[in-house]
């Protein structure tokens, strides 16, 4: 009720909130980045557009990671077929597949939802294989220790200034189909400096899930990841910075400044 | 089209600030939208305008604030041109984006209440 002159009219008021819209599946990526890390499971993103390679990569990555003794999962991500989940159970990736009907993301939620009948616990690294899409998974975080772009040679070499926020996203860009480019009039100079245009600390290897190429350097990239995450457990979230990042950092303590993690916290330091 | 599922939890989450505070009427948000946000400012008016009928927020005008992106070297504070390599080239240290280029935050809601 208006409280000035006691009219009985109802009033305008105004709420100041500054909230986050996301707010919400933030809590749940909350959540599940606190499951995957009490059960010492690396949980990736992996984003891309349709056919960039994905599902390739992670059939090339089976193979090497059982030869680590690793024990890889995955739950993938599709509006209407289980074709991607079959394709990694074949290659011998326990899969689940999520079909998400009109979404064209994940959510946390989802993927919440996945783990509840998936055996993920038992898993040392555990891919989440989002919608085939370079636009609307990049702003949702899922919980995941970092996201892994997955970008073709055959995608063109401006992909990455044109979807900036899915580049700026990404721990590590995958640069697949690295076989074709004797066949391509793709110049990789071009790529590489687009996405040093997009990302602060652009992280790329270039691979060939036909050929193999290029795999064990991402087998190593995920080896460092669980190394840091061991270290961490317990303390911090996983992220895919290296420690010489931050070293290199703590002696700025003059200078407040604030980066964002893979897993999207944000950490000031001053 | 993620436009769609955010304002689905915008509408949703002004629904329970608005029964918090026993609110008749909705009459205004306001939202900031970040260049690097990863939102089309228009789509997500078009998304609003298609999702508010039926809601508390039928009558509700949205006002959505634009914040462009701006990355900056965190040493020496300097501005990193548009479209430039993200890295300063004097300090050759990674660029880092300036707080809000990449907002996607319900600032307010004018709300009536009794």
């Amino acid at each position: 009720m208006c409280t000035t002159c006691g009219c009985g009219d109802s009033e305008l008021v105004p709420v100041e909130l500054h909230e986050k819209i996301l707010a919400g599946n933030d809590r749940t990526a909350r959540h599940n980045r606190e499951h995957f890390q009490a059960a010492g499971v690396l949980a990736l993103n992996l984003m891309g557009s349709p056919g960039a390679g994905k599902t390739a990569v992670l059939e090339a990555t089976s193979r090497a990671a059982a030869a680590r003794g690793w024990r890889c999962g995955a739950v993938s991500a599709d509006l209407a077929t289980d074709n991607d989940a079959v394709r990694l159970q074949k290659a011998g990736i326990p899969s689940r597949a999520i079909t998400t009907g009109q979404a064209c993301h994940l959510d946390a939620e989802l993927v919440h939802d996945a783990l509840h009948d998936f055996p993920w616990k038992e898993m040392d690294v555990f891919f989440i294989e989002n919608v085939g899409n370079l636009v609307c998974p990049a702003i949702y975080d899922l919980g995941q220790a970092a996201n892994v772009v997955v970008l073709s040679v055959t995608e063109g070499e401006d992909k990455p200034l044109k979807y900036p926020v899915m580049f700026k996203a990404a721990d590590l860009v995958l640069l697949t189909k690295c076989d074709l480019i004797p066949h391509l009039d793709v110049d990789l100079a071009k790529v590489h400096d687009a996405l040093a245009r997009v990302m602060p600390r652009p992280r790329v290897l270039e691979v060939s899930a036909r050929t193999g190429a290029g795999i064990d350097a991402w087998i190593g990239w995920l080896a460092d990841l669980r190394g840091s995450m061991q270290r961490t457990d317990g303390r911090a979230a996983p992220h895919a910075h290296d420690h010489a990042h931050h070293h290199a950092h703590d002696h700025d303590h003059e200078h407040g400044h604030e980066h964002v993690h893979a897993d999207g916290t944000r950490h000031s330091h001053r | 089209m993620h436009e769609y599922a955010l304002i689905q939890a915008l509408v949703s989450r002004v629904e329970a600030e608005a029964a918090r505070r026993s609110a008749t009427r909705v009459a205004r948000l306001s939202v900031r939208v970040g260049e690097m946000a990863g939102v089309d400012p228009e789509l997500f008016q078009t998304a609003y305008d298609t999702f508010r009928a039926g809601t508390i927020c039928e009558e509700a005008t949205l006002t959505l604030t634009r914040v462009p992106a701006r990355w900056s070297c965190p040493r020496c504070r300097s501005a990193i041109a548009r479209g430039a390599v993200l890295r300063c080239p004097a300090c050759e240290v990674p660029a880092q984006l300036e707080p809000d280029s990449d907002a996607l935050t319900l600032d307010a809601i004018e709300m009536e209440v009794p």
